[in-house]
């Protein structure tokens, strides 16, 4: 099937929203390995060293929130594959699964950010 | 050039007095005279003073057209005219601004424009200083700024002294830039001068805006005036900016009354301050979303009908997309691919409409002007003068009923506007306490220093900072940003700013300069000036030691070349050595605080910035930071 580009950020994004609960899960990946990767293959570049996202609308949005992910990493395969926007695609030959899954592992282990409320700087 | 007929007279008449003025004026007999001996008169007398030359006229047409300051880099090309600036005019309106760089003159114009609404006048060499100043001569005419450029040359080859003179003599100075200036002339007289001066002023400033250039010549100012009295300088007079049709207008009102999902997108909409006013009565008047761009400030971000966030999802769902002073029309409506094939499609089955100036500065060769989109109504008109008469045709024709349906669609965009402000808050608690200093963090801490003062965000509002300030901040009028460079040419934000804060100054406000390292490194002097001249300016850098945004497009291309991205660093990055950017602030005279890389530093460092800032200093604080 041929999707578009859109369809396919779409699909991607629908993902991202669902639960973690119950979904199909590949084999643990290696989060050292990961880290040392997401920063290797650029991934901090749009995402941010700790995976907290970049830019927003309007000018420039790009590089979505990656820490702690809701998406299964099937779902993230698939993206990095054949991503959207500004991506740029990851294909096997630089990128292997099991890369992947270790960047996805990586993500997994980041902390959680202290609640909202208990920042005082963003309550002003 | 045949010599100007205001030379010549001006000469003929020195000439003609020099026997009598000898006794007073110290000049050189070119035929000495033996004491006691007779002989004939002397023939020439070589003369090597005056007390008025051609410059100083120059200097009372700079000071009819008002201009406070005059930016340059010396240059002997047009040395009489700074000698009279300094002299002659007192070094007052204008006062001489020590540059570094032509590029940081231009720049500094353009900054100071988008706060004070007044040109800068800029001096330039009209060759090798020209050159330096062309990019940023090329940021202003994107972003619409008037800039008004003075270049010396030495056009008569009789006159050039030395070899320097001729590699800095050019038979048409300002071919180099016209391609990206609105008015250029090279004036062969001083009533020329004058009056081509009186018109580029004019010019530059009837919207759409765009820099200007004028040359003056060296035999021109160079040249003596004694007793003339034929000069005069034209009276200037302000034309009132383009504005749309009342048909046009009266057909656009009843289109945005009908719309059910209207967007507003605002451009370079506000060039005065009553541009934010108009729009947002016209916003509030129809309750519609309103998509600010950034490139201007345009509508208050924390207004409820300030959906800039969502302006993708507005476009694709809108029935009415109305664009103001957008500089690119068709990438607000279509979906362009950045993957290796090009694919491009219109994202909204929405009626499209759009006031814009644009095309009256249509030029051929650079490309700014962005793709062709059809719309369905267009208005070649200044937008900010075309509101005012938009808000009342709207007025005349909104009913009772009709404005009750509004009110229940304004009620869902607060909605909407709040969860957006949650959202940011909630993306910048992610990497909160992250070394590297994180932009989110970076801005927050700012943002608690500063906003209890009357601040002024000179630079970096937009996308270097991931638009973090303007999604934390709460920009309330329209000198709060002055938006971005306009061609997107890198060195704009460092003198950008300290233009902005040298307007900034007699207001007392707070100038704020979120410095990116790689624009700095372009022309670093400009620190040097602002301490010079006693410019406050808080600039934090955000240091995140590497061109970014470039690294990513080698990461696009390498990852479309199916390479990896591995080495994409390579000419990208600013590191090894690390540049220490407090040093450099102190070495130029100002206070350097920092590097600080660890974001529980930040708060004591920046108080202590503002402290001295408001002694009226320049200070600028190391922050070293993620990427974006």
């Amino acid at each position: 099937m041929n999707l578009s580009i859109v369809t396919r950020l779409m699909l991607a994004l629908a993902l991202w929203a669902l639960p973690v609960a119950g979904q199909p899960s590949a084999k643990a990946g290696d989060a050292g390995n990961g880290k040392k990767l997401y920063i290797a293959d650029g991934c901090y570049e749009c995402h941010g060293l700790q995976g907290q996202g970049g830019s927003s609308a309007p000018v420039g949005s790009y590089g979505p929130r990656l820490a702690r992910p809701k998406l299964p990493v099937e779902a993230i395969r698939a993206y990095v594959r054949h991503p959207g926007g500004g991506m740029p695609p990851y294909t096997p030959k630089v990128l292997s699964d099991s890369q992947i899954d270790d960047i996805y592992a990586f993500l997994k282990t980041i902390p959680a950010p202290p609640p909202v409320k208990d920042i005082p700087l963003l309550n002003e | 050039m045949s010599k100007s007929e205001d030379a010549n007279v001006g000469r003929r008449n020195f000439l003609s007095n020099a026997a009598a003025l000898a006794a007073s004026v110290p000049v050189a007999l070119a035929a000495a005279q033996a004491p006691g001996q007779e002989s004939a008169p002397p023939t020439k007398v070589e003369v090597q003073t005056t007390d008025r030359p051609g410059a100083d006229f120059m200097i009372d047409v700079f000071k009819s057209l008002g201009f406070e300051y005059v930016c340059a880099n010396p240059g002997s090309a047009f040395r009489a005219i700074q000698e009279s600036v300094v002299n002659y005019g007192g070094n007052s309106k204008p006062e001489f601004i020590t540059c570094c760089h032509e590029e940081s003159s231009v720049a500094m114009g353009h900054g100071y424009f988008k706060v004070e609404g007044k040109p800068m006048l800029v001096f330039a060499h009209g060759t090798v200083g020209l050159q330096h100043a062309s990019m940023a001569i090329y940021n202003a005419f994107c972003d619409r700024v008037p800039v008004f450029i003075v270049l010396g040359n030495n056009l008569n080859a009789a006159t050039r002294r030395s070899s320097v003179d001729w590699v800095h003599s050019v038979q048409d100075a300002p071919s180099l830039v016209r391609d990206f200036t609105k008015f250029d002339d090279s004036p062969v007289s001083l009533s020329q001068f004058a009056e081509s001066c009186v018109r580029a002023y004019k010019v530059a400033m009837t919207a759409p805006s765009a820099p200007v250039v004028l040359v003056a010549d060296a035999e021109l100012s160079e040249t003596p005036i004694v007793g003339r009295t034929d000069l005069t300088i034209p009276k200037l007079t302000r034309a009132s900016p383009p504005a749309g049709d009342s048909a046009a207008v009266a057909e656009l009102a009843g289109m945005l009354i009908e719309s059910q999902n209207p967007v507003i997108v605002a451009g370079r909409l506000a060039r005065t301050p009553d541009g934010m006013a108009h729009l947002v009565e016209l916003a509030e008047l129809l309750q519609s979303p309103v998509v600010d761009s950034g490139v201007r400030m345009n509508f208050p971000n924390r207004h409820r009908l300030n959906l800039s966030a969502n302006s993708r999802a507005l476009v694709e769902n809108a029935d009415l997309v109305l664009g103001l002073e957008v500089p690119d029309f068709y990438g607000l409506v279509n979906s362009i691919s950045r993957q290796l094939e090009y694919s491009a499609h219109l994202i909204t089955k929405a009626k499209l409409a759009c006031i814009s100036a644009g095309d009256r500065l249509a030029k051929s060769n650079y490309q700014e002007f962005q793709r062709y989109q059809a719309v369905d109504l267009d208005l070649a008109a200044d937008a900010e003068a075309t509101l005012p008469s938009l808000v009342e045709a709207v007025k005349q024709r909104m009913n009772g009923g009709r404005r009750r349906d509004l009110e229940a669609r304004g009620a869902k965009i607060a909605q909407q506007h709040a969860a957006i402000w949650a959202k940011a808050r909630l993306d910048a608690s992610y990497a909160w306490d992250a070394s590297p200093v994180s932009v989110a963090r970076l801005c927050s801490e700012l943002w608690a220093q500063i906003r209890n003062e009357d601040w002024c965000l000179a630079n970096s509002s937009g996308i270097f900072v991931s638009n973090w300030p303007l999604r934390l901040w709460d920009f309330d009028k329209p000198y709060r940003h002055i938006g971005g460079s306009g061609g997107a040419g890198m060195g704009y934000g460092a003198p950008a700013a300290v233009g902005a804060a040298l307007a900034n100054k007699k207001r007392g406000r707070l100038t704020v300069n979120i410095q990116t390292d790689g624009d700095l490194m372009y022309a670093p002097g400009v620190l040097w000036t602002a301490a010079h001249h006693r410019i406050p300016l808080l600039t934090v850098m955000h240091n995140n030691r590497a061109y970014h945004q470039e690294m990513m497009e080698v990461q696009v291309a390498a990852n479309q070349h199916n390479r990896g991205i591995e080495r994409a660093h390579i000419g990208t990055s600013i590191d090894d050595p690390n540049i220490n950017y407090a040093k450099l602030a102190e070495s130029m005279g100002m206070m350097g605080i920092g590097p600080i890389d660890k974001p529980g530093d930040l708060a004591p460092a920046i108080r202590r910035g503002i402290e001295t800032v408001k002694r009226g200093e320049p200070v600028l604080i190391d922050v070293v930071t993620q990427p974006r």
